[in-house]
């Protein structure tokens, strides 16, 4: 049996994911880590958006309530709780003691298992409330967007309990584990690689199983999936949740990465970045979410310091031209047979002639 | 201050919020009822006005600098919104959702342009003298209430903009080839109507009545690169809640959502009261999925 190219590609890749702590330094380390975090998110967007063709532009939210689900863990972490104390921010508040939905996460269990079920709770509950009515298309996509709005003012309004617009910041230690050494990063971007890896090969199954066919099929024709018997409801709100636990682990991660979670990156723009790499990457790809969220992550993270206002542009011409002429993304160059690769094989093959002239 | 008063001065704050969204949100409307496609950049529409009305008024001093600018920022916006629909909006419409993010990207290179033509701080329109009065009630039932100028202009203005699309969608030929392409394109197509042609002059209307809109603004606050943001996702519910392309059912929409935030915001805070606000429309979709105002119609696919 002769195995394919792509297997190898995709072996060396697994590969070199699983040695980068032995040979990239650790600034590099840390912001691969960070973008393999946002990746599971956006393998989520590309399950709902690709091939279940919802558009969510309210990520960020499943996003943020799985940071700040192990943000509050973090942050009362070596803090005695029953001798009052409180973390740094409520004290400079004036909080007078610790609110009560802060009491459960000084488990660092609970928050760990909070840190799926908040966003998986909460992405069922909407998506049903919203679908069952019918509501779909553009409706849904603005709705999402007014929840991420609501959720980012939110958060910044009710300082004294959220960190307000600075989020929570400065852990040290999960668990008793201190989590700011160097070895302590190279550990929890193995633990990211692989969780990466279980997502991409748990929804590779998911999207080949019989489910995975329906969902398609409701994105195609919601009617005729109707007309055939089927309910569409149930593969709608189960792909929304499963998108916003991936949403909700990838944020956990993130913040482990980073230290720090913020309003800033649960919000309107942040959330509508978020499906930009996925447009630009390849929206039924899996592959192509993860390549479009390390390559325009990366490009930021070059260009955004360097000259931020080229990087607004940038990203504005982005989304323009990756949705007008890159439908499919970088990954329907590979795809045979997809508009992009007929097009970029034709310009391969008009060199040929004119070489051959 | 007497609590009625207090409710009346609410309510009216609420009317005029109201007016305001029913200018941002009308070629929303419309254009959704006859493409099925949402504008993102709609909200750089009120920018853009918001800065043509700062600069007439710079070249235009004077009390009527503000009725100047007013038609002049709505051809310019109409005038953007031309050149929008025709070279990003038509090309997409077939994929509503990628237009949602297309139009996002124009509105990021907008909101950027804007910020390096005239600083991220924003700019500073004066309203004319003539407008800085108010109405203040001194006895009767309701003592204490006053009533800015300025908010009663933006009343008088939203008026007028709704009667004369209401007067041309109900009485001119061009409303009937709107209504006939909003109820059913390719039959409204075979009779001979231009539809590609309607399309392009409902979507600049819709742009050009939200740089009236962002005159307007400017007289309330600052007009900064991100100004329209703060009243685009609003916007946006007032679409959910309206239904297709409706002017009546806009209204309406637009009513439900300014007078909910004012009247909420008496017991919440602003933050809060955005919650409530989603809430709301997410409890309202419950029951009237398809808006306050619903097109009967035997399709199946909205």
């Amino acid at each position: 049996m002769k195995i394919s190219a792509k297997y190898y590609v995709g072996a060396a890749v697994l590969l070199f994911g699983a040695l980068a702590p032995l040979f990239v330094n650790s600034y590099e380390l840390s912001l691969l880590g960070r973008f393999l975090a946002l990746s599971i998110l956006a393998m989520g967007i590309m399950l709902i958006w690709g091939e279940g063709g919802i558009l969510s532009l309210g990520q960020g939210v499943f996003f943020g309530l799985g940071g700040y689900a192990l943000a509050l863990h973090l942050k009362l972490e070596g803090l005695n709780i029953a001798n009052g104390d409180m973390p740094d921010f409520m004290v400079w508040s004036g909080v007078s003691s610790l609110p009560y939905f802060w009491y459960p996460f000084a488990n660092p269990w609970f928050s760990l298992a909070a840190v799926v079920l908040i966003p998986g709770i909460v992405a069922a509950a909407f998506s049903w409330l919203v679908f069952r009515r019918r509501i779909g298309g553009v409706y849904f996509a603005l709705i999402t967007q007014a929840l991420a709005l609501a959720f980012s003012t939110l958060l910044i309004s009710q300082q004294a309990y959220t960190g307000g617009f600075n989020g929570l910041t400065d852990y040290s230690t999960f668990d008793g584990y201190d989590i700011t050494s160097n070895g302590a990063a190279q550990v929890i971007y193995l633990i990211t690689f692989v969780i990466v890896a279980a997502a991409y090969f748990f929804l590779r199954w998911l999207l080949a199983t019989r489910w995975g066919i329906m969902l398609r099929a409701t994105r195609d024709g919601e009617n005729r999936v109707r007309f055939l018997g089927h309910n569409p409801l149930p593969y709608k709100v189960g792909a929304f949740t499963i998108a916003g636990i991936l949403a909700g682990i990838g944020g956990a991660l993130f913040t482990l990465h980073a230290g720090v979670v913020s309003p800033a990156l649960v919000g309107v723009v942040p959330s509508i970045e978020m499906v930009v790499w996925v447009a630009l990457g390849g929206r039924n790809v899996l592959w192509g979410a993860i390549a479009g969220t390390l390559l325009v992550n990366f490009a930021k993270d070059q260009i955004s310091s360097a000259l931020p206002s080229l990087w607004l542009y940038g990203l504005g011409a982005l989304f323009i031209l990756s949705v007008s002429f890159l439908p499919a993304g970088i990954a329907g160059l590979f795809k045979p047979g997809s508009p992009e690769e007929r097009v970029y094989r034709r310009i391969l093959n008009r060199r040929k002639l004119e070489t051959a002239e | 201050m007497q609590e009625s008063a207090f409710l009346v001065g609410q309510v009216f704050n609420g009317i005029s919020v109201a007016s305001l969204f029913v200018l941002a949100a009308l070629g929303l409307a419309l254009s959704f009822g006859l493409m099925r496609v949402i504008n993102m950049a709609h909200g750089e529409m009120l920018m853009l006005g918001g800065y043509l009305a700062y600069l007439t008024i710079s070249i235009v001093p004077g009390p009527l600098g503000i009725i100047v600018a007013l038609p002049v920022a709505f051809a310019g916006a109409a005038l953007l919104g031309a050149v929008l629909e025709f070279t990003v909006i038509h090309r997409l419409s077939a994929r509503p959702l990628d237009t949602l993010l297309a139009t996002w990207g124009v509105s990021l290179v907008l909101q950027q342009a804007a910020r390096n033509l005239f600083g991220a701080i924003g700019v500073q329109v004066v309203a004319p003298s003539w407008l800085n009065h108010t109405v203040s009630l001194s006895s009767g039932p309701l003592e204490g209430l006053t009533l800015p100028y300025t908010r009663l202009f933006i009343l008088l203005v939203a008026g007028l903009v709704l009667g004369a699309i209401a007067l041309l969608l109900n009485k001119t030929r061009l409303g009937l080839y709107v209504r006939a392409v909003n109820q059913d394109r390719p039959v409204a197509a075979a009779m001979g109507v231009n539809a590609r042609l309607v399309d392009l002059l409902v979507f600049s209307l819709g742009t050009g009545v939200a740089g009236l809109a962002g005159v307007i603004l400017a007289l309330l606050g600052p007009v900064t690169p991100t100004v329209g943001q703060s009243y685009i996702v609003p916007a946006f519910l007032v679409v959910i809640l309206g239904g297709l392309g409706s002017l009546v059912g806009t209204t309406i929409a637009s009513l439900m959502v300014g007078l909910f935030t004012a009247l909420i915001e008496i017991f919440v805070d602003v933050s809060v009261a955005q919650v409530l606000l989603l809430v709301f429309v997410i409890i309202f979709i419950q029951f009237r999925p398809q808006g306050v105002i619903t097109v009967r119609s035997r399709a199946l696919e909205g």
